[in-house]
């Protein structure tokens, strides 16, 4: 391997013969190329994903109610079902020790939210102080919705870096009256949230408040919960999913509604979602596994291709070397070295070149599926050398055979 | 140096075999200029073949040397003839994307000689033949009598014991064979020992001995009155 001479001859070959070298790499470089993009993107998905489960708490129940669908009890379909207070308290007073937060959610349609001449619109919704960690907040300043305000019915708003960054600008938002839908309130905190601009151009008062100034009387649009994280994802996806079961049952049975009404009530299991999310991703992960090996798998099969031609053009060639004297071994040692070296730099190539197109390339494509596509640099490594072994026992029985022709009907090769 | 008794070769061809040497007798002593004739299928070219080491022969014995070439396997074949043999071929036979002083560094490459000393020993060679200002150039920006020339000294490259040229004329016109055959005579003339295999009776008589073939045996081995080639340029 080290030898200078050996070095010195297979750099004078591959130099004295470009084409050859150029297809041998091409097909090479291509297929890495094409497998670092490939893996790349895949990675970039499975970000993606994963970030979208980011935003809330990852076993995270909610409860929305809508029109019934089925005729129950004597009762025409398309009745309006409406959570309550009640239902909410019934709930919590149940599965007191099953819980980890709770709260409901009362929202305020069409809310306008103006502090001095800056004004938006942004979802307004009354909660309970749980309902920080439900969707996963953190606060900038200040302090969230606490106990206190729910009791007292304060006018206190905690509002979303977005909205602060609208209204506020560059000033200190704490302790400044802003108008929510016409209704003064005193902004106690700033949040931020992993989801992002959408999730963070909200705002939160508390529930009892937004009850009485926004005539909700005891209406509740929809009950968050969530279950205290188990050892693994199975266990936990088959907590939430029995207690999902249980209060979709039991609030089916207060509102009379059919126990097969899946549009009346609906429960929605995050960790459910996100199982099936993760097998999803399972399944693209794979694909693109099938895909990438195929890839190589042409590659390698280009690559024997390349080298059967190369040996069948130097057959006269390898003839005159062993009429001057190179035994078998040499003969095969020199193809196969030759080959190792382009496939080796083309392969090197190709993963360079494609990991610099993720690098540039990469942060441009920021759709919500696709984040921060890269390449676990380790995987992409491995495939070259998977590709250069790959094609050096390809190359090396047409190289073989080649070594084995007698000189005399190599040479009489016109 | 080449002593040959009762040599036979014979080719399989499917069902039929086809006998080519049928009892070869043969010596060639040191300095010989030897040239070997036969029409086609007289079974010259496989002669030479078999004392070249590319093919091996049924029975009989081969001495080169004093050395019995025997059983060979590829590798020690490849190493006899490495370090015996030096081959000229009717169609040159050189590596074409090699310039010509590439080509003719090629033996001693094998040989293991240092890369410096290879191209020294093989521009010496070049001169020899009146090469050395194309040492540079492709075998394709060469005529066919230089082209022959520059194998004839990739051939003395390694110092072979013998040299082997078949049909080193085949290919050229008659006044450039006449060139590469008073450049084959003057090497022999240094002493070194010469095969030429050739079905042309002018370049036969070039040599100093001139061994008939005829459907796989001698027929006629005698020495010639050798005609200098240099009186025919």
């Amino acid at each position: 391997m080290f030898n200078l001479e050996r070095w010195e001859e297979i750099f004078e070959t591959i130099s004295k013969n470009k084409l050859r070298t150029f297809l041998t790499g091409l097909s090479v470089l291509s297929g890495i190329f094409i497998l670092v993009i490939l893996l790349g993107v895949s990675q970039g998905m499975q970000n993606g994903i994963s970030s979208q489960f980011q935003d809330d708490a990852a076993n995270v129940i909610f409860v929305w109610t809508g029109v019934t669908s089925v005729e129950y009890k004597g009762m025409n379909p398309g009745r309006v079902i409406q959570l309550r207070n009640k239902d909410y308290d019934h709930i919590t007073k149940l599965h007191k020790d099953e819980l980890e937060y709770k709260s409901s959610v009362y929202r305020i349609w069409g809310g306008m939210v103006t502090y001095k001449k800056e004004s938006g619109s942004y979802r307004v919704e009354g909660i309970y102080p749980d309902y920080q960690f439900l969707e996963n907040q953190t606060l900038i300043k200040g302090r969230h919705i606490n106990t206190l305000d729910i009791d007292n019915s304060t006018k206190s708003v905690v509002i979303g870096k977005k909205v602060n960054d609208d209204l506020f600008k560059d000033q200190d938002a704490i302790g400044k009256y802003v108008k929510v839908s016409g209704v003064n309130f005193k902004v106690v905190g700033v949040y931020s949230d992993p989801g992002g601009e959408r999730e963070e151009s909200r705002v939160f008062v508390p529930i009892s408040t937004a009850q009485k100034v926004f005539s909700g009387a005891n209406r509740v649009n929809f009950l968050s919960f969530s279950l205290p994280m188990e050892d693994n994802f199975e266990k936990a996806t088959a907590a939430s999913v029995d207690f999902s079961d249980k209060i979709e049952k039991q609030l089916k049975e207060t509102h009379d509604v059919a126990p097969q009404d899946e549009s009346a009530i609906s429960v929605n299991n995050s960790l459910e979602n996100a199982k099936r999310f993760y097998d999803l991703m399972g399944m693209i992960k794979m694909f693109f596994w099938f895909v990438g090996i195929a890839t190589i798998l042409a590659g390698v099969i280009g690559v024997s291709n390349i080298m059967l031609i190369i040996v069948k053009e130097r057959t006269k060639e390898i003839g005159i070397r062993k009429a001057l004297g190179a035994q078998p071994l040499s003969i095969v040692t020199m193809i196969l070295h030759e080959s190792i070296f382009v496939t080796a730099i083309a392969g090197f190539l190709g993963l360079f070149l494609g990991l610099v197109l993720l690098e540039f390339v990469g942060p441009m494509v920021e759709t919500e599926f696709i984040a921060n596509p890269s390449v676990n640099f380790q995987i992409a490594i491995t495939t070259v050398i998977i590709l250069i072994v790959a094609g050096a026992f390809a190359g090396f029985f047409p190289a073989w055979r080649a070594a084995r022709i007698k000189p005399i009907i190599a040479l009489r090769d016109e | 140096m080449i002593e040959i008794k009762d040599l036979h070769k014979s080719y399989k061809t499917g069902a039929t075999s086809l006998h080519v040497l049928k009892g070869i007798n043969f010596n060639v002593k040191e300095g010989e200029l030897v040239s070997i004739m036969g029409s086609s299928g007289s079974g010259k070219s496989t002669l030479l073949n078999i004392l070249g080491m590319l093919d091996e022969a049924d029975t009989g014995s081969y001495m080169l040397d004093n050395v019995p070439i025997k059983n060979l396997n590829e590798k020690i074949a490849a190493r006899y003839r490495n370090k015996f043999l030096g081959f000229i071929f009717q169609s040159f036979n050189l590596i074409n994307y090699k310039t010509a002083l590439d080509n003719v560094a090629m033996p001693l490459y094998y040989q293991g000689v240092s890369r410096g000393e290879r191209l020294d020993r093989s521009m010496a060679y070049l001169e020899k033949v009146g090469l050395a200002p194309w040492a540079k150039h492709l075998p394709n920006e060469l005529s066919g009598g230089q082209k022959q020339r520059v194998a004839i000294a990739r051939a003395l490259a390694s110092d072979p014991k013998v040299l082997l040229a078949d049909e080193p004329t085949g290919a050229l016109d008659t006044k450039t064979s006449y060139e590469v055959m008073d450049l084959i005579q003057g090497i022999n003339d240094e002493g070194k020992t010469i095969l030429v295999v050739t079905h042309e009776d002018d370049i036969a008589h070039m040599t100093k001995r001139i061994v008939n073939l005829k459907d796989g045996v001698i027929i006629d081995d005698s020495y010639v009155e050798q005609v200098r080639a240099k009186d025919h340029v």
